[in-house]
C-alpha cells in the first residue's frame, strides 16, 4: 500500500517531467507558458509533501511550506502575466510567434 | 533543531533602507505622477549610493557583518538580512553603475515639460528602480526563498527593460529571456523544496551547520545551481543573453550585462561556499570550470564574428562571465584555510566587479557611439574617434579590462586566476585565460580599429552627445583601470563575516 505522501510525490515528479518535456521541446510559446505553469504545480505539490512530512518540527503538517506556495503561486500568476502580455504584443506586430533566434541583421537602426 | 540566532547589529536598519528606498522610489513615481518619474529617480539614485556607502563604511569600521533580523523573528520562522564584505562590495558596485547609467540615460529618458509624458521614460526609471531593489534583497537575503522573490523581481524588472522600444526582435528576445529565466527559478524552487524537506530550514547559516553530504542535499544543490547557471548565462544556456542584452537600449543593457547576470552568479557563490557541505564535490567543481572554459572560447569567437557592435559586447558578456566559473575548482585545490583566503576566489570576486564596470562602460559607450554615427555597424564605425573621441576612449579602457591588458582591474583578476590555475596545476584553465585574453584582444581591437580610421566622405554625425554623458562613461571605465592598482593578494575586506558564519 502506497503512501499517501509518497502517491503526491510521484504526482509532483510526473507533472515536472510533463511540465519540463513541454518547456524545452514543445516550439509555440504559449504552450510553453502552459508547461511552465505545469511545472511550477509540480513544484508547489513538492513543497506539500515537505509540509505533511512535517520536517520541521514533527507536526501533522507544517505551515511554512504551505506559506511558501502561497508566494510562489502569486509569483508563477505574475510570471504567466507577463509572459502572455509579452505574447498578445508579440501577436499584434504581425506575423509568426515562434522564436526564430537571433534578430534580423539586416535591420541596422540604432537600438 | 535550533540554528544559531542572529543578533541584530547597531546599523541594521539601514540594510532595510537598502532594500526599501527604491520601492518608495517607485511607489512615489507612481503616486507623484509619471511626468516625475526622471527626478524621482535622481533623488532616489545618490540616496541608494550613501546608505550603500554607509553599510560600507559600517562594515569596514567594525571588521565584522551588519545584520538585521526582520521584525525580530529568528531564522528559521523569520528572516534575516546580512551584509558582510562581499555583499557589501557589490552594493556599491550596483549603485555606482546606476549612478552613471542614470547619468546617461538622461538623454534617452527625459520627459521635455513641453511634451506629453510618454511611456517608456517612466517605464525605464521605474523598472531601473525596481532592479536596484531586487538585486540589493540578492546580496543581503538569508533566506533561500527569500532569494527565490527577489530573483523573480529581478526577472520581472529585467524583461521588459529589454523589449523597452517594442520591436518586434525585442518582444521576442524577451520572451525568450522571460522563458529562459522561468526555467531557471522552477528548477531553484524545486531545489529549495527538497532542502526544506530535508532539513526544515532555508536559512543560510542554519543549513550550513545542519548540511550533510548525502544524495538529496547534493540533487537539491544541483537543481539549484543548474537553474541559477540558465539565469548567470552560461554555456550552453547563454542563448538567450545575446539578442536580449543587444536589443535592449544601450542604458538598459548596461545595468543588464553589469549588474543583473552576476546576482544569480552571486547566489551560486553563496550555495557553494556558504551552504555545500565542505569539502565540496570536486567533479561539479571542474565541470563548471569546463562549462566557464567553454563559454570564454565558443563565446568570444562568436563576439569576433558579429557584425553590430551590441552584439558582439553581448557575447563577449557570456565569454567574461565564464571567468567567473573557473574559481570553484581554484578555490577547492588551494592550500588556503578558507576558499575566500585564495587566490582564486578573489580573482574571480575581482574579474566579477571589473567586468561590471567596464561593460557598463562600454555599453554605454556603444549606445552614445551609436546615437551619434545612427547605426553600430562595426565596419562603417569610421569617424566616430572624431565625433565622439571620449566614448572611444572610454570603450578602449574598457577593452583594457576584458584583455587583461595591465593595468586595469581586468588584467589584475585574470593574472590572479591564472596564478591560482598554474599553482594548482590546472593547465587548461590556465590556457583558456590566455586564449580567453588573446581573443578578446582581436575583437575589441577590432572595433577600436575601426572607429579610430578617417572618416569616409559622406559622413554624417547624426547627433551631438553632452560632454557630461561622455565624461561619465569615460569616468566607469577609469574606475574599471583604477581597479588594477589593487593588491595582487587575497582581501581581508571581502572575507569580513565569512570566517565562522553566526
Amino acid at each position: 500500500m502506497i503512501s499517501s505522501t509518497a502517491l503526491y510525490g510521484l504526482c509532483a515528479a510526473g507533472l515536472v517531467a510533463i511540465g519540463l518535456y513541454g518547456l524545452v521541446l514543445h516550439p509555440t510559446p504559449l504552450r510553453k507558458v502552459i508547461a511552465f505553469n505545469l511545472l511550477g504545480s509540480g513544484t508547489f505539490i513538492f513543497f506539500g509533501v515537505a509540509a505533511r512530512r512535517g520536517a520541521a518540527a514533527g507536526l501533522l503538517a507544517d505551515p511554512v511550506p504551505q506559506a511558501m506556495v502561497i508566494t510562489g503561486i502569486v509569483v508563477a500568476f505574475a510570471a504567466t502575466a507577463v509572459a502572455v502580455a509579452l505574447l498578445l504584443r508579440l501577436a499584434e506586430s504581425g506575423g509568426s510567434t515562434l522564436d526564430p533566434g537571433a534578430p534580423d541583421p539586416q535591420d541596422d537602426r540604432p537600438s | 533543531m535550533t540554528p544559531a540566532a542572529y543578533t541584530a547589529t547597531e546599523g541594521g536598519a539601514l540594510l532595510v533602507v537598502a532594500i526599501v528606498l527604491p520601492v518608495i522610489g517607485m511607489l512615489a513615481i507612481f503616486a507623484l505622477g509619471l511626468r516625475r518619474a526622471e527626478r524621482i529617480a535622481y533623488l532616489v539614485l545618490p540616496g541608494g549610493l550613501l546608505v550603500a556607502l554607509a553599510i560600507a563604511a559600517d562594515v569596514a569600521r567594525s571588521g565584522a557583518a551588519v545584520t538585521y533580523v526582520l521584525g525580530g523573528w529568528q531564522p528559521p520562522l523569520g528572516i534575516a538580512l546580512r551584509a558582510d564584505g562581499l555583499s557589501v562590495t557589490l552594493m556599491v558596485l550596483t549603485a555606482v553603475v546606476l549612478c552613471a547609467v542614470g547619468l546617461v540615460a538622461r538623454g534617452s529618458f527625459s520627459t521635455p515639460t513641453d511634451k506629453a509624458e510618454a511611456r517608456s521614460p517612466m517605464v525605464f526609471w521605474t523598472l531601473i528602480l525596481g532592479l536596484w531593489c531586487a538585486l540589493n534583497t540578492v546580496f543581503l537575503g538569508q533566506d533561500l526563498f527569500n532569494l527565490f522573490v527577489a530573483l523573480e523581481l529581478l526577472t520581472f524588472s529585467a524583461v521588459p527593460l529589454v523589449c523597452l522600444d517594442g520591436r518586434r526582435e525585442t518582444l521576442q528576445a524577451a520572451l525568450r529571456y522571460l522563458l529562459f529565466a522561468l526555467i531557471g527559478s522552477v528548477l531553484y524552487l524545486m531545489g529549495a523544496a527538497l532542502l526544506y524537506g530535508a532539513y526544515g530550514t532555508l536559512d543560510l547559516a542554519g543549513l550550513r551547520l545542519l548540511a550533510r553530504n548525502d544524495l538529496a542535499t547534493s540533487v537539491a544543490l544541483g537543481l539549484m545551481i543548474a537553474g541559477l547557471m540558465a539565469k548567470a548565462a552560461l554555456f550552453p544556456l547563454h542563448l538567450w543573453l545575446p539578442p536580449a542584452h543587444a536589443g535592449a537600449p544601450a542604458a538598459a543593457s548596461a545595468v543588464l550585462s553589469a549588474l543583473v547576470v552576476k546576482a544569480p552568479f552571486f547566489i551560486i557563490l553563496r550555495l557553494w561556499f556558504d551552504v555545500a557541505p565542505q569539502p565540496a564535490n570536486a567533479m561539479a567543481a571542474q565541470m563548471l570550470a569546463w562549462l566557464g572554459i567553454a563559454s570564454i572560447l565558443f563565446c568570444s569567437v562568436m563576439a569576433l564574428r558579429q557584425a553590430r557592435l551590441k552584439l558582439m559586447i553581448a557575447y563577449s558578456t557570456v565569454a567574461q562571465l565564464g571567468y567567473l566559473f573557473l574559481m570553484f575548482p581554484l578555490a577547492m585545490a588551494s592550500d588556503a584555510p578558507t576558499a575566500w583566503e585564495s587566490v582564486g576566489w578573489t580573482g574571480g570576486v575581482l574579474q566579477l566587479v571589473s567586468h561590471a564596470l567596464a561593460k557598463a562602460s562600454m555599453f554605454l559607450a556603444a549606445g552614445l557611439i551609436a546615437e551619434a554615427l545612427g547605426h553600430d555597424r562595426i565596419e562603417n564605425l569610421d569617424g566616430a574617434m572624431s565625433v565622439v573621441p571620449i566614448s572611444v576612449a572610454a570603450f578602449g579602457l574598457a577593452g583594457l579590462s576584458l584583455m587583461g591588458l595591465p593595468p586595469s582591474g581586468g588584467f589584475v583578476a585574470k593574472l590572479m586566476l591564472l596564478t591560482a590555475a598554474t599553482e594548482t596545476a590546472n593547465w587548461w584553465i590556465a590556457a583558456a585565460i590566455l586564449m580567453g585574453g588573446i581573443l578578446a584582444a582581436s575583437y575589441v581591437f577590432r572595433v577600436l580599429n575601426r572607429a579610430m580610421a578617417a572618416p569616409s566622405s559622406n559622413f554624417a554625425c547624426k547627433a551631438s552627445i553632452p560632454l557630461y554623458r561622455e565624461l561619465t562613461v569615460l569616468g566607469l571605465a577609469i574606475c574599471a583601470v583604477v581597479l588594477g592598482f589593487v593588491p595582487l593578494q587575497p582581501f581581508a575586506f571581502l572575507g569580513i563575516g565569512r570566517v565562522g558564519l553566526p
